[in-house]
């Protein structure tokens, strides 16, 4: 008994799409200079904004305004604090996420095995039937096909685009920015709205599209491998699209090989995503020019215009 | 603290206690959960069973409640900080709160403690209890075995302890029984609830063949996965109807209320003794949810027999003959488990292929 390799990337596209639209997100963030460790709170806030409106309205992009909404508003909190109180950015990101993960159990609170509206697929039954190239390609739900061209949007508009010059040198270097003209504080905010979004519409995948049920916690800790990914890929938006299906195919991968009674130990296959992150994490960082290379220079330190 | 304030101190405290009108206080009684009462499954019930037991008693009793207590040192803080709160009782409703539920238990021996599903019992005021489920795996082995046409059960386990292994062994017995060709496919999730984890988990399990999804996890999440593949799956823990008639085509359900009535009763009676207690279908602590129209006739009426010789006590799940998987004999012709082999399963029995994790 083998392992089926349609199904397989099938499902580790679907298991990435949360963490993907998350980590994309908390790119633009830092690449604008600011750690936001705050995505496991908005991207559950997210989840339960998303869950709890698509029950009400019954409308799937609604749902997602909602998602994206709720976690963008959990953002804004952020951006207050270490934008305009000058907040230390990893102390508020914690906080972020402790605060996230109980405002949203409240708001969660009864909605627990309600029904929601199913989501419909963009494409056509008769193009999903098409061997291989058709579940690969046309089987996923919409908002699938929307974190890749996020993706692609998020490279072209750092790479090549104006605002993206401009955006990188805010995280670069935000004195120069500042005496360029540039307004720092409001660039940096609207990143931070942008990664809020982001992580809020990965949860809302989660809660509407993926599990379709809301529970307490049931981020599981996604944000935080969202966090590991954006340093994993350096800082490149191609790089996390890789990152993300690497995770997705080995927690996809473990689950098959269980399931077709491969002898691999289970416990080290269930921690694999996990090893693997520190791992990168121990290698990039053993090299701290190799680190620097790519990280934005001013990520995290406070910046005030009198400075 | 200067010695005449301590004196002061200590001397209000025993005035507090002396109190008569601490005697006529409601009973509390706390339970701890390992995961969300939203989860509509395991820690639902027992949510369910809380609050009709505070209900049945009225204001004589009053209730707490902690939720997504993590299995290991924490729960001892959660549980120190439920007494200092006024618990008189406790119920931990999870195997792995049995190492705090003891060294708690022998801090405070005026508490009476009760943990499900475990079996260390150190003080004089801990008791267990625990459903004998695989009453309930039997059943749906046997409607499963009926109605696989792939002939692989997909199983989406949690961790390799013995309350999960009977049951598999249980369901993969019975439908074996009725279907010699039947293949079980395990698949550790490593957790009671992850609801990310288990739809991935019923995705694998589809993937791999399986048309039959059975869960030993708490979430509904494997039942969306089953709908949408068109296969049918059983409700675990709580009913699960929303998935009716398919793909949820029958159930186990848990009923904590009547236990929970009687030891609170007991409690505030003073009649409370040590126990460990293991009931199942014939006691009316496992139930079998409605089975569907979706269910053959035929086999719904077999199922039922075989609920009602489990219920009359003519029938054990566990009866010989049953070798174990590497084929050595366990159980002989007619003869039937002990309760002790049982709770402390750790093997697969004959013709089960995987291999339990160590």
């Amino acid at each position: 008994m083998i392992i089926d390799p349609v199904t397989l990337i099938v499902a580790l596209i679907t298991v990435s799409t949360p963490v993907l639209l998350a980590a994309i997100g908390e790119l633009v963030v830092e690449k604008a200079g600011v750690l936001n460790l705050g995505v496991e709170g908005m991207m559950i806030m997210g989840a339960v904004c998303g869950f709890v409106t698509a029950h009400h309205t019954g409308s799937p992009l609604m749902a997602f305004v909602a998602g994206m909404g709720g976690a963008a508003a959990l953002a804004m909190l952020f951006a207050v604090l270490t934008q305009l109180l000058m907040a230390n950015q990893v102390a508020s990101g914690l906080a972020l996420t402790l605060f996230g993960l109980g405002l949203a159990a409240l708001i969660g609170v009864g909605y627990g095995g309600l029904p929601v509206p199913p989501v419909s697929r963009p494409f056509p039954e008769a193009l999903r039937d098409i061997p291989v190239a058709g579940p690969i390609l046309f089987s996923h739900s919409t908002l699938t096909y929307v974190a890749l061209i996020l993706v692609a949007a998020v490279w072209y508009v750092l790479t090549r685009t104006r605002i993206g010059l401009i955006l990188r040198a805010v995280g670069e270097n935000h004195d120069a920015a500042h005496a360029l003209g540039y307004k720092v504080v409001r660039i940096r905010i609207l990143a931070i709205l942008f990664g809020g979004a982001c992580a809020g519409l990965g949860g809302a995948f989660l809660s509407v599209v993926r599990v379709q049920n809301w529970f307490e916690g049931m981020t599981a800790g996604a944000g935080w491998i969202a966090l590991a990914l954006v340093v994993f890929a350096s800082w490149k938006p191609w790089r996390v699209l890789l990152g993300a299906w690497l995770f997705g195919g080995i927690a996809a991968l473990q689950l098959r090989l269980q399931a077709v009674e491969v002898g691999v130990p289970v416990a080290l296959l269930d921690a694999s995503p996990y090893l693997v992150t520190i791992l990168v994490l121990v290698i990039i960082s053993s090299d701290r020019s190799r680190a620097a290379l790519n990280a934005p220079a001013a990520l995290g330190r406070v910046f005030h215009a009198s400075s | 603290m200067k010695p005449v304030t301590r004196l002061l101190a200590s001397a209000a405290i025993a005035a507090g206690l002396a109190l008569p009108a601490a005697a006529q206080d409601p009973f509390t009684v706390g339970f701890v959960y390992v995961g969300s009462t939203g989860d509509m499954g395991w820690n639902f019930t027992h949510d369910q069973a809380r609050q009709a037991m505070d209900a049945h008693f009225g204001e004589a009793v009053d209730t707490v409640f902690v939720e997504n207590v993590a299995e290991g040192p924490d729960a001892e803080r959660v549980l120190r900080q439920m007494i200092l709160g006024g618990a008189d009782m406790i119920f931990t409703t999870s195997f792995g709160f049995g190492e705090a539920t003891n060294a708690v238990a022998g801090q405070f021996p005026d508490v009476y403690f009760e943990h499900a599903t475990g079996y260390m019992r150190e003080h004089p005021n801990v008791s267990t209890y625990s459903g004998r489920f695989y009453e309930g795996r039997a059943v749906i082995g046997h409607i499963a075995g009926h109605m696989t046409e792939s002939n692989i059960i997909g199983y989406i386990a949690s961790y390799p302890i013995p309350e999960v292994i009977m049951g598999i062994n249980s369901a993969y017995l019975h439908a074996r029984a009725v279907n010699p060709d039947v293949e079980m496919r395990v698949v550790w999730t490593y957790t009671w609830m992850d609801p990310a984890v288990e739809t991935d988990a019923a995705q694998a399990l589809i993937d791999a063949g399986a048309d039959v999804i059975m869960q030993h996890t708490d979430s509904t999440a494997p039942q969306v996965v089953a709908q949408e593949a068109g296969i049918i799956s059983f409700g675990q823990a709580n009913d699960m109807f929303q998935f009716a008639p398919r793909p949820r085509v029958a159930s186990i359900i848990d009923n904590w209320t009547p236990y929970y009535i009687r030891r609170v009763g007991e409690a505030m009676e003073g009649t409370w003794e040590q126990s460990d207690t293991w009931e199942g279908i014939p006691e009316g602590m496992v139930l079998i949810g409605e089975m569907t129209e979706a269910i053959p006739a035929e086999v719904r009426a077999s199922a039922q027999a075989m609920i009602d010789a489990i219920a009359a006590g003519e029938y054990h799940p566990f009866t010989g003959p049953i070798n174990r998987q590497d084929g050595t004999a366990w159980l002989a012709e007619g003869e039937i488990a002990d309760d002790g082999t049982l709770a402390g399963m750790n093997f697969y029995v004959e013709g089960i292929t995987g291999e339990i994790p160590n």
